[in-house]
């Protein structure tokens, strides 16, 4: 449905955090940290300025309890100046405490989103540098998720790093506090932080693989439920309701037990980490006492201790969330360097556009190609898509493609648009062998209408332009030609109507309007439609092939077709059956002399006519 | 993402709509919910238990810091070292106890909470499946989706983590608050006067923040769709070297979200900051009046156990604002799913007291039938039809005739606005489902297939198929040869909705499927979609053998099917204007005449050029 739908489940992780991860973990950072020193030192230092204000947080209420409680309950008489002082450091702890929480969560968010946004930006950038071979060899689900889920698993570390760089801050100062105040009371601290540490590093080992399971089977119940709800009427026609709630009813039930124990997890470890320092107040309190009955400390950093305690304590968990994120972390990074590490974009050759202002003349010499990674059921590399093509269009002729599915057509198409290259023999344009051309010359002459009509999230106007410099005028032109300048007129902005992702509100036949007209504002010497007009009915079809040519430009026009009324209007038919070329010529001959290609044509003209009369 | 999908007036009248609860208050979809999630509300009261123990354990350690201070360490005769023992002794087993309900409190909720709302998920997606707008508002289903997936997910993620911290800061607040004002009235004011103001302010914080979120996701769904484009579009980007173009473009929504994340995340650090401020003011305070007021019953413990009850104010209104919004979208996510459940099905099981089909071969009758969508105009206009068994049917007509609409008549995916339609007599309302299915199968226009083995994907035909009987309705719609090209028979997979097939192939398996249901009545949705010659060959064979012996109706999309029909109904604007063998109806002329008049003008040329 949407790119968002591309989600898949997370691969299988190792369910303890291991050395290596965690030096892998760190070196992700540190990358982090190298490109955004500067947001970076900025939270860091407000994570450890709230660090050490807590602490002396605990220090001040310690000083208040010498310097101005006991004494005022003692001797009766307030210290005033003392009382002033106490309060003013407790507001001015407070106010510059809240500055530096400001400074960590949002140099910490920024920090995040900026290493976000640099790879987005980068790995689209690789997409568009990289040969359309190259997608063909990567599910397009992983490559969306490439760009956004890995890239956010690759920078979750980065929100929780300032505060844990904090933590750490605060857990020394605390210690030496501590050490200052008592030496006794500060190892009881000291025993209280290495559990709370410990606790949390068990806790994640048990609830991050829970958690990376819940978010799979989260996925997998949306797939089901999706397949599902399209499968509708299958579903429904067959009485098949309770056998697809069934299905949807064990997702849901693993996963609900899934969640249900990393609940459990969590119910167990919780009171566990909050126990802890309470626990280790209470024995700074007994010790406390004989130790201040024996003179050896004072009331004040007995209370000093304990605050200490109970404030540090929570946020040592920081630490535990950044290792948490760790795993996830590393996967993220790995893909998307794999994606930025990747070469071999297409090479260019010099040569400058062909010089010419009529159609152009296309020669096909010996072209053979087959897909990389095709294997046949034996595991042989499967058989060429194209083998030996060898034919001419000459300026301002109409040829068209015609074969049965997985004849080569397509393939054939994207040949010629050196979208991918042949394996063996020559595509020339006037003369000049598409390799030679240089970067961006062959889509000044020549444009593709694919199959598939793909529009961008952009205006009507923006998506027919593609950003080129023409009129106004001249799209509408493009537009009545294309028979799509009656539907835009309708639209509520017209040229300047959004279309949304990928043009969701348009029908099928109105999107290939659309990319017909994108094709023909450029004027092209070359023109090859791959069945652009298939969502088309037949007779906005003629028509748009009637405006074609009598269009003051002679195109040349390659035409992948299935119609008899596209077909016919083709000087000349190229007949294909597995790959190869079988036949040749002006279409009533191949009609007479090939029984073939009579039946193919003749097949899917039944059915278009069938289709038109009953609808 | 949503994409603003214009709404079309008339194929969503009130019928077909979804129930939005918009309305509902949030007590009232406490109510239903806990009533459509019984798990929700069992043992609930136990559960409260153990959450008023572990809130009210949370004032432990500061009573205890108290008391230490007071009557132990600076005690007037000196140290007491054997009463802090004591009561360290009390508070430590205190604390262990608080831990241990807190443990219970938190494992009982996800269980209930989970529980429920799994039962909720699969009620709502059984009932999705009863809803007409499933079939007949295709673009909605994505909205359905989240219904059963991320509405109850959010509801789920509010009751166990929102909802704890909700529930233990609200009783932590007031438990402080108690316990302050058994020390001290007057700091007690001082404390609430300084966090009131941000109690106060939480709603505004909330309202701003949500605001910024909700730019945020609509920056997400931006730059999703711009990050796609150099994928899905990957072809059409190079052939019109608009690279440039498209890098420029997906800057620009990387931008843009990453302002409007910035933006959000320095609210929300300014809005989390504001309950340190307020402990600080409130530490202040609670030192300067305490020590004004020592000796009036005042003591330094009851000031340093103040300084450590103010902490306890600080966490619920640091999560207070996020705690609201949770709650905001929870509650909206369960009004929703609540309203897709009390959305009533349109077409309705009669179940257990309905009428059994008679035996044998089964007669069609339209009674008067008359059909519209909801808030449309009629569709079919007092159709009369009769339909002898074990006969083939081509029903023809244009497109918008009404022809498609009497074939979802006649499998009751839909019930006519007046009228009857029967099958052997009984009227199809009073059939119940399992048999009505199991009797009459539909065979669509597009084989939907699921992402699975073609084993899978037959057996939807008849659950619990053997291989054996696999094999024996391939062989006899006969399709052996084309199962056994493919490259791993019956465990070969098909794909997402079975892209791996051809369109052709997946109308195949829709066939193979309507041959295991083995039904009295086929009603067929021919295919319109273009297929290879071969294929086509084979499908029109099997369809031969499949409808052999049984009382088909087809949904004809092709004339020559008209021509080998048994019976040819011609509808014309929601009325059938005639009925007869092919041969009849083109001596009889009128609405068939011209269709089939057109139908041998346009084969002409090739006669002619064939010559």
């Amino acid at each position: 449905m949407t790119a968002a739908g591309a989600e898949r489940p997370a691969p299988p992780m190792h369910s303890r955090t291991t050395h290596s991860t965690l030096r892998e973990g760190f070196a992700v950072l540190w990358v982090a940290i190298k490109r955004e020193p500067w947001v970076f030192t900025l939270s860091t230092i407000g994570a450890v300025v709230f660090g050490a204000l807590t602490v002396a947080d605990a220090w001040v209420l310690g000083w208040a309890t010498d310097h101005v409680i006991v004494p005022a309950q003692d001797e009766g008489v307030t210290p005033t100046g003392a009382l002033i002082t106490a309060a003013a450091m407790f507001v001015g702890v407070a106010v510059v405490r809240g500055a530096s929480i400001v400074a960590r969560r949002w140099g910490a968010g920024v920090m995040q989103y900026r290493m976000q946004a640099h790879d987005r930006r980068a790995v689209t950038r690789q997409y568009l540098r990289l040969p359309l071979a190259w997608h063909q060899r990567h599910p397009t689900g992983e490559l969306l998720s490439n760009a956004n889920s890995d890239v956010e698993a690759a920078w979750a570390p980065i929100a929780p790093l300032p505060m844990a760089v904090g933590t750490v801050a605060m857990m020394v100062i605390a210690v030496v506090q501590m050490l200052l105040s008592d030496l006794v009371l500060a190892v009881v601290g000291l025993m209280v932080f290495p559990l709370v540490i410990l606790s949390n590093l068990v806790f994640q080992r048990f609830q991050s693989p829970l958690m990376t399971r819940v978010q799979a089977l989260r996925a997998e119940l949306s797939e089901i439920a999706h397949e599902s709800f399209d499968g509708a009427l299958v579903v429904k026609s067959l009485g098949r309701e309770t056998e697809e709630t069934e299905r949807f009813a064990d997702k849901a039930s693993t996963l609900r037990d899934t969640t249900v124990r990393a609940g459990f997890v969590r119910a167990v470890f919780d009171p566990v980490l909050e126990a802890l320092p309470s626990l280790g107040v209470l024995v700074v309190l007994a010790v406390g006492v004989a130790r201040v009955e024996s003179g050896s400390t004072a009331a004040g950093d007995v209370v000093n201790v304990a605050y200490l305690l109970m404030v540090v304590a929570f946020p040592i968990r920081s630490l535990g969330w950044l290792l948490g994120e760790f795993p996830r972390s590393v996967v993220g990074f790995r893909r998307v360097r794999s994606v930025l590490d990747e070469h071999g974009e297409m090479q260019y050759g010099p040569e400058p556009a062909p010089a010419g202002s009529g159609g152009a003349r296309l020669e096909v010499r010996h072209v053979g190609f087959r897909y990389p990674d095709a294997v046949d059921e034996h595991g042989e590399p499967g058989a060429a898509v194209l083998d030996d093509v060898t034919f001419t269009v000459e300026p301002g002729r109409t040829v068209a493609l015609v074969g049965a599915t997985a004849a080569g057509k397509s393939t054939l198409a994207t040949l010629l648009f050196r979208l991918v290259d042949p394996d063996r023999g020559t595509i020339a344009l006037d003369g000049r062998d598409l390799r030679d051309l240089a970067p961006g010359t062959l889509a000044t002459q020549a444009a593709l209408v694919p199959q598939q009509a793909f529009l961008f999230d952009d205006t009507v106007r923006g998506n027919i332009t593609l950003g080129a410099d023409v009129g106004d005028d001249e799209v509408w032109e493009a537009l009545r030609t294309a028979q799509g300048d009656g539907f835009v007129a309708a639209l509520p902005d017209g040229l300047d109507t959004r279309l949304g992702e990928r043009g969701a509100t348009l029908s099928g036949g109105q999107r290939q309007r659309l990319s017909l007209a994108r094709a023909l504002v450029r004027r092209p010497r070359l023109l090859v439609m791959d069945d652009a007009t298939s969502a088309v009915d037949p007779e906005v079809e003629a028509r748009i092939l009637a405006a074609l040519r009598s269009g003051a430009r002679d195109s040349t026009v390659v035409v992948v077709a299935y119609r008899k009324a596209t077909i016919g209007l083709a000087d000349e038919v190229v007949f294909l059956a597995g790959g190869r070329i079988v036949d040749q010529g002006p279409h009533h001959e191949l009609l007479t002399r090939n029984p073939a290609y009579a039946e193919l044509v003749n097949a899917y003209e039944d059915q278009q006519v069938d289709e038109e009369v009953l609808g | 993402m949503s994409t603003p999908t214009a709404s079309r007036p008339g194929t969503q009248g009130s019928g077909t709509d979804m129930l939005s609860g918009e309305a509902a208050t949030a007590m009232a979809t406490l109510r239903r919910g806990v009533e459509l999630s019984p798990e929700l509300a069992k043992g609930l009261g136990l559960t409260i238990v153990f959450a008023v123990v572990a809130t009210l354990g949370r004032v432990l350690v500061p009573i205890a810091v108290q008391q230490a201070v007071d009557r132990g360490i600076d005690a007037p005769g000196g140290p007491d070292a054997g009463f802090v023992t004591a009561m360290v002794a009390v508070t430590a087993a205190g604390v262990v106890l608080t831990g241990i309900s807190s443990a219970l409190m938190t494992a009982r909720l996800f269980r209930a909470a989970e529980h429920g709302l799994a039962t909720l998920r699969t009620k709502a997606f059984r009932h999705v499946h009863d809803l007409p707008i499933l079939t007949q508002n295709t673009e909605r289903r994505g909205s359905l989706v989240s219904r059963v997936t991320s509405d109850v997910d959010q509801v789920s993620q509010f009751l166990v983590f929102g909802g704890v911290i909700a529930i233990v800061s609200v009783g932590q607040i007031l438990v402080a608050t108690v316990v302050m004002l058994v020390y001290s009235w007057e700091l007690t004011i001082l404390v609430w006067l300084c966090f009131l103001p941000l109690f106060l302010s939480l709603r505004y914080f909330q309202r701003r923040l949500s605001q910024a979120y909700a730019t945020v996701r609509r920056q997400v769904g931006a730059l999703l769709s711009a990050v796609s484009e150099p994928v899905v579009g990957a072809a059409v980007v190079r052939s019109y070297a608009v690279e440039a173009r498209t890098q420029e473009r997906i800057d620009e929504a990387v931008d843009r979200h990453l302002d409007a994340s910035s933006r959000a995340q320095a609210l929300t650090a300014f809005s989390f900051s504001l309950g340190g401020v307020s402990a600080g003011l409130a530490n202040a305070g609670v030192i300067v009046l305490g020590v004004l007021l020592l000796g009036d019953g005042m003591t330094p413990g009851t000031i340093l156990a103040f300084a450590f009850l103010v902490t306890l104010f600080v966490g619920p209104v640091q999560m207070g604002t996020q705690v609201l919004t949770d709650a905001q979208n929870a509650f909206a996510g369960w009004r929703r799913v609540i309203g897709i459940l009390d959305t009533p099905a349109d077409v309705v099981d009669p179940g257990a007291s309905g009428t059994r089909l008679p035996e044998g071969p089964l007669e069609i009758t339209f009674d008067r039938v008359t059909f519209a969508y909801p808030g449309g105009p009629p569709v079919l206009h007092e159709v009369e039809l009769t339909l002898p068994p074990m006969t083939r049917v081509a029903v023809v007509g244009e497109t918008g005739s009404g022809k498609t609409t009497l074939a979802k008549l006649l499998t009751r995916l839909m019930d006519p606005v007046e009228g009857a339609v029967r099958l052997g007599g009984v009227e199809l309302r009073e059939v119940p489902f399992d048999q009505l299915r199991e009797r009459v199968v539909l065979v669509p226009q597009e084989g939907f297939l699921f992402d699975s083995t073609l084993r899978a994907n037959l057996r939807y035909g008849r659950t619990g198929a053997d291989d054996a009987e696999l094999l024996a309705a391939v062989d006899e719609l006969g399709l052996r040869d084309w199962l056994e090209g493919l490259p791993r028979g019956l465990d070969s997979r098909v794909g997402q909705r079975g892209e791996s097939l051809s369109a052709g192939e997946r109308q195949l398996v829709a066939l193979v499927r309507a041959r295991l249901a083995d039904p009295d009545v086929l009603v067929l949705d021919e295919a319109t979609s273009a297929v290879d010659p071969s294929l086509e060959m084979r499908i029109n064979a099997a369809l031969d053998r499949l409808t052999e012996g049984r009382t088909s109706v087809t949904i004809a999309h092709r004339m020559t099917t008209a021509e080998r029909a048994d019976l040819v109904v011609v509808v014309d604007k929601g009325r059938v204007v005639q009925q007869g063998t092919h041969a009849e109806l083109v001596g009889e002329g009128g609405v068939y005449g011209r269709l089939h008049a057109s139908w041998v003008a346009q084969h002409e040329p090739r006669v002619d050029r064939e010559g």
